[in-house]
């Protein structure tokens, strides 16, 4: 189709309504695509973005409301339903076989065969033409594995488009992207555009929306609360999304230190870090910042008694529990919630009351029985207190959104009335609101007395959020910076001080927030479990 | 929509919601009724009990299963560990003289190590549990073959006593099966040990973060799984009155097959006694039906088998379209 074609409408739906387990998921909503436009989804986590995604890629079949694709109504009763009509969806993650080579996985399932072999000269001369259309310039040979991230979304998208898919979902393509890489994939979606492809385009960057989008259908709680036009303003974004204006973004309480709750001397483990000390008091919330493979989070599962540690000390409230034992850092009074919200922080086939009582659970056995009816009226308590939004106590916790299953994490610690509580990443994949939310909860803790540690590798936040700013860099501690000091650009001067790379090459504020995201994604990689019995993977819900 | 503070008992049967969460119990009571009418002879009190006696060996090994398939793990050696059980507790009788009732307490210990030792391999040497049963299941078998020198020994009577009937009418193994039904129950809603099997089968790292001794709970489960194993095998050789070294071959397949009709997943963190019961029963009732029909055993072997299948498939279907 030439860019002048007049558009045509290449997907609609109607009324689309969808429950899980009781719970509204979608209600009533209307969306339609026309070719050559980038027509954003905007929504808060659980607003109902990814169930709407699932739905035109035929992977939920919708309780009401009607699909039309190319002016003919449709059932999508499979996602290989969808695929033949030409709807293909990119889902955050990737589903390449990291060992075949690219071209192989362009082929992946439909290889074009001569007498039962592969035609491996055909898919390498068909590959390359893929490759060009997406502007990546890698050798179809190429194993998939020696890819970056950015990359092998492109050859999923070059996947999509060889099968003739009019119409391409994006579901927060650029969440683990980098800026350049961001940038590259913007520019192949215009290209797109321009060559007549319907982009629906999920993302919680609201910049990337202003500089892509043509129009923006926005949901809250399972509604479509408004269409927006091109060119919005990041405010006008915010309101509608959120359903109020968000007056402060980081509304850190401070509070009058008190004792010491969290003293770390001289903690070493070879090869992770060397020399870690800090102290966290009462009413306190220290920020620990720091590239990839600067020990943060290394450090936190060595406090936790996770992992072990060669020297050094852990002091929780006057307490020096075991190194290497979490039950004795618990009973000293420490919590910790983990970056891995999903490998490492839930029971996902439990439901939310189960989730949240897991800390607990053994403070309210009596005789070997848990005290079920006690348990479930705390958790419930609790549920209400944090505002977890569900069905109720038996959802399963697979179904809540990422805000709402990270408070439940929160949660369950603090039924259990910590008196230090690590949160390790905190915000990772959470909403604006429910952001503002787990800082209040930050603020209510330090209010009553206990000790936060935050860490995080979103600098505004760590900054907005902390008194004090711990830097890590390299596994040692690079410095500290009160919060009065922490700027953006002092912190990421001592993130760098201790590796080799030279402070001048972030000084530009481009390449330093760059690396800020290429931080992120390291840490993302889920660590190998020391006592792992099962290893499962779970879709992920709504 | 916030948190509703709706409370539902747990204590309470409620016929629906049984239904719904046991996708198994509407296909027993199909099956029980399609067997009512096509054989006379089947819903009668007589063969009823008769289908229960036949259920209950099965259906104590699926119960200890239940707990490590919960849990996320698999036991292998159960047949053959209520194979090896039986046979300590007749050789105890027999060979070593000691009395009855010590005989039966050393069957049940025979599990107990059994299972203990599955359940170390797995927490502490970390082997699949997979691997780890397998080799039980070979060595326990053979244990019972070294023990019996290969010829059947015969029970003492606090044992064959299990396979009793009191009263002319209530066979003893219908109701140390629905002892163990309850008992497994409580186990796995309200006790700490229980609850913590959930948390672990589920995700065992969060488990861990949370503060549960994830090896401890292996140990546990893989432990019981050991003594159902043996109150298993011994309620076989009491009915038998003998213990034979070929006992239980293949059971473990018919116990986790019950498991998994009963609504369990293999991956772990979901699974319920009821569910259990019922995929256990369902088993029995097809076995005991197809000989009122005089089905021959070849083709019992494939109708089960169909059926086992046909079961799990319906489960997947019903939970997709939840």
């Amino acid at each position: 189709m030439s860019p002048q074609a007049m558009s045509t409408e290449l997907l609609r739906a109607e009324g689309i309504t969808k429950r899980f387990t009781g719970a509204l998921a979608l209600s009533d909503v209307d969306f339609d695509l026309r070719s050559g436009e980038v027509h954003v989804l905007l929504g808060e986590n659980g607003a109902g973005k990814s169930t709407l995604v699932k739905v035109l890629a035929g992977a939920h079949s919708p309780d009401a409301g009607r699909i039309v694709v190319g002016g003919r109504e449709v059932r999508l009763g499979s996602p290989q339903q969808a695929a033949k009509l030409g709807i293909a969806v990119i889902h955050q993650e990737l589903t390449l076989v990291p060992d075949l080579s690219v071209a192989e996985n362009l082929f992946l399932g439909r290889m074009p065969r001569r007498f039962g072999f592969v035609d491996r000269a055909l898919i390498r001369r068909r590959a390359r033409g893929m490759l060009e259309r997406v502007g990546l310039p890698v050798d179809p040979g190429t194993p998939v594995r020696e890819l970056g991230i950015a990359q092998q979304q492109m050859v999923e998208i070059a996947r999509a488009l060889d099968t003739d898919a009019k119409v391409l979902v994006l579901d927060e393509p650029t969440a683990a992207l980098t800026e350049t890489e961001t940038d590259r994939l913007l520019e192949i979606m215009a290209e797109l555009r321009e060559q007549g492809v319907g982009l629906v385009f999920i993302t919680h960057h609201l910049e990337e929306i202003r500089r892509i989008a043509d129009r923006i259908t926005v949901l809250r709680d399972g509604e479509s609360v408004g269409v927006l036009p091109a060119g919005s303003s990041v405010d006008e974004m915010v309101r509608v999304m959120v359903g109020r204006t968000i007056s402060e973004q980081y509304p850190r309480r401070a509070q009058e230190p008190g004792e010491i709750l969290l003293s770390v001397s001289g903690l070493t483990r070879s090869g992770a870090f060397e020399d870690v000390s800090f102290e966290v008091r009462a009413g306190e919330v220290l920020g620990v910042a720091g590239l990839v493979g600067s020990g943060r989070t290394e450090v936190a599962r060595a406090v936790f008694g996770v992992d072990r540690y060669d020297s050094g000390e852990v002091v929780v409230a006057d307490r020096r529990p075991r190194p290497g034992d979490v039950r004795a850092v618990m009973r000293a009074g420490l919590g910790l919630v983990p970056e891995d919200r999903k490998g490492q922080g839930l029971v996902l086939t439990s439901s939310v009351g189960e989730n949240l009582g897991l800390v607990t659970m053994r403070a309210a056995t009596r005789g070997g029985f848990v005290d079920r009816k006690a348990q479930r009226v705390r958790t419930a308590a609790m549920a209400g207190r944090l505002r977890v939004k569900s069905s109720g106590q038996d959802q399963p916790v697979r179904e809540l959104s990422g805000g709402n299953q990270q408070k439940v994490v929160i949660g369950k610690w603090l039924l259990a009335d910590v008196r230090v509580l690590v949160l390790d990443e905190p915000t990772r994949g959470v909403d604006v609101g429910a952001k503002v939310e787990i800082y209040e909860l930050i603020n209510e803790l330090t209010d009553a007395g206990h000790a936060v540690v935050l860490i995080s590798s979103d600098l505004p936040e760590v900054i907005g959020m902390s008194d004090r700013v711990l830097v890590m860099s390299a596994g040692r501690v690079a410095g500290e910076l009160p919060a009065s000091e922490a700027t953006q650009d002092a912190v990421m001067a001592l993130a760098v001080s201790g590796s080799a790379v030279t402070p001048s090459r972030w000084s530009h504020t481009e390449g330093f927030s760059d690396s800020w995201r290429e931080a992120e994604r390291d840490t993302r990689r889920p660590r190998p479990a020391e006592e792992s019995i099962a290893e499962t993977t779970w879709e992920q819900a709504t | 929509m916030t948190t509703t503070l709706v409370e539902r008992d747990d204590d309470r049967i409620d016929l629906r919601r049984l239904l719904s969460d046991n996708g198994a119990l509407g296909g027993l009571i199909v099956l029980v009724l399609a067997l009512a009418v096509m054989a006379p002879n089947f819903l009668t009190a007589q063969n009823l009990l008769n289908v229960g006696v036949q259920a209950a060996v099965v259906a104590v090994l699926a119960f200890g299963q239940t707990f490590v398939i919960v849990s996320g793990g698999i036991d292998l050696s159960v047949g053959s560990v209520a194979a090896l059980s039986g046979m300590v507790a007749a050789w105890s009788f027999t060979e070593a003289g000691l009395p009855g009732w010590l005989a039966l307490v050393a069957g049940l210990v025979t599990g107990l190590a059994a299972g203990l030792v599955n359940g170390v391999m797995v927490s502490y040497g970390r082997l699949p549990a997979f691997i780890a049963t397998l080799a039980m299941l070979s060595v326990a078998r053979g244990l019972t073959l070294v023990v019996s020198d290969g010829t059947p020994k015969s029970t003492p009577d606090e044992i064959t006593a299990l396979g009793s009937t009191i009263g002319d009418y209530l066979p003893v193994p219908l109701l140390v099966m629905l002892l163990v039904f309850g008992l497994t129950g409580i186990i796995l809603t309200r006790t700490y040990a229980g609850r913590t099997m959930y948390a672990v089968g589920g995700n065992a790292d969060a488990a861990r973060l949370s503060g549960i001794n994830v090896r401890r709970s292996t140990l546990v489960v893989y432990g019981l799984a050991g003594v159902f194993a043996a109150v298993a095998g011994l309620l076989l050789a009491g009915r038998l009155a003998s213990a034979g070294p070929q006992a239980a071959v293949g059971y473990e397949l018919d116990a986790i097959a019950a498991v998994v009709i009963g609504g369990a997943s293999l991956s772990g963190g979901v699974g319920r006694a009821t569910g259990t019961f019922v995929g256990a029963l369902v088993l029995a009732v097809l076995r005991n039906g197809l000989n009122q029909l005089q089905v021959t055993p070849f083709w019992q072997q494939v109708v089960i088998g169909v059926v086992i299948a046909l079961a799990v498939l319906f489960d997947t279907l019903r939970r997709r379209n939840k």
